[in-house]
């Protein structure tokens, strides 16, 4: 990690710039996906544990967000997305960020071992050692799969929550996290097709600079592909059902077409039209992910009254 | 008249010790909360107290 000067001893950080350090954006999709993952599982806990549990599931993926704010500080003041967080513009001491990440990822593993069980609280555990040591400190600046190894890291809360209800790993809940660890590098590639000037400043070995831009079109397709039968086979799960493989289908479609066109178009033709349907396919894979898991719950909620599910 | 200056580092102060309170109370809250559940959903509990225990005597197991 590289020393960031420009932070202010003088300059006391108000609340919300740790709340800042944790990522909140990163952690509503976190809440999100870790609440379908424990709604989905066929165990019902009580709403205080369930509430408990994906509030530490949370802070948990919080705490390791504050951990990579505190490790990339270097290169969050160069890229442009990134150099207004807290540490880059000052607001914040890197001390700071470690101390709350470490503080905070011992908490959230503690109350979510005492809320759900220990089974649950160990993949917490592994997740935030991922994050931050495997993904951020490891890997992130050293390999262009950097995209697909983070990936993977943000994939384990729904796995999470589904452990906390049930205790155990199945195939629906790493059918679950493949989704999400499948959508992540085309979401990514996209973003880093139409914004390639950030990665580069920062020398962060984007897929786009080490393998060329065509690679990185080629490799979206491949993922997209890979993630369309990951969707639909979930739909033949205990946590599918008609509801989700219509959603499954038509979004899996919409994105199928666009990788495609991304795959045929040049740098001219992307150039010649600002990069319209890498824009298009970027915003869509927003949608996508948020979609299938609220198709997901709403399998989930319906199955009592025989409106969910395939039974 | 106040003798206390209000500077921009006292507000700053203010919010993190406001909001730190706040978090602790609501821990707290949240933790008494978790500890009812739990102990209510626990079914009766049959405590070690030196005494003879109806469920592993002799008499009890046949």
């Amino acid at each position: 990690m590289a020393k960031v000067a420009n932070h202010n001893a003088e300059y006391d950080p108000v609340f919300g710039d740790y709340v800042a350090l944790l990522k909140p954006r990163v952690m509503s999709l976190v809440v999100f996906t870790a609440f379908v993952g424990l709604m989905a599982a066929p165990v019902r806990l009580h709403p205080v544990e369930a509430f408990c549990a994906i509030l530490f599931i949370a802070i948990g993926g919080g705490a390791s967000g504050s951990l990579n704010m505190w490790w990339d500080a270097d290169i969050d003041a160069i890229m442009r997305r990134t150099k207004s967080r807290p540490i880059p513009s000052g607001r914040t001491s890197p001390d700071a960020a470690l101390g709350l990440g470490v503080a905070l990822s011992g908490l959230s593993v503690l109350m979510l071992g005492l809320a759900a069980n220990w089974h649950a609280a160990a993949w917490l555990a592994f997740t935030i050692f991922f994050y931050a040591v495997i993904y951020t400190i490891w890997l992130k600046r050293a390999t262009p799969q950097n995209i697909v190894i983070g990936g993977a890291a943000g994939a384990f809360p729904p796995l999470i929550g589904w452990v906390a209800a049930t205790g155990s790993v199945s195939i629906e809940a790493v059918l679950m996290f493949a989704l999400i660890f499948m959508w992540t590098p085309p979401h990514f590639w996209a973003l880093a097709l139409f914004m390639r000037s950030d990665y580069d400043d920062a020398d962060v070995p984007m897929l786009t600079v080490t393998h060329g831009r065509p690679a990185t079109r080629r490799h979206i397709l491949a993922y997209a592909v890979l993630q369309a039968a990951l969707a639909i086979g979930l739909a033949f799960t205990s946590i599918g059902g008609l509801i989700y493989l219509t959603v499954a289908l038509i979004c899996n479609t919409i994105v199928l077409k666009d990788a495609l066109r991304i795959w045929r178009r040049d740098e001219q033709a992307s150039e010649a039209d600002n990069f319209k349907v890498e824009r298009s396919f970027f915003k869509f894979s927003l949608l996508y992910l948020f979609v299938h898991f609220l198709a997901i719950l709403a399998e989930a909620l319906l199955a009592p009254y025989g409106l969910g599910g395939w039974s | 008249m106040s003798f206390r200056v209000e500077t921009d580092m006292h507000r700053r102060r203010r919010s993190q010790n406001l909001g730190v309170a706040i978090c602790l109370v609501l821990f707290i809250g949240l933790v008494t909360v978790l500890s009812l559940v739990k102990i209510t959903n626990t079914g009766p509990v049959e405590g070690y107290d030196h005494a003879p225990r109806s469920s592993v005597t002799k008499e009890a197991s046949q």
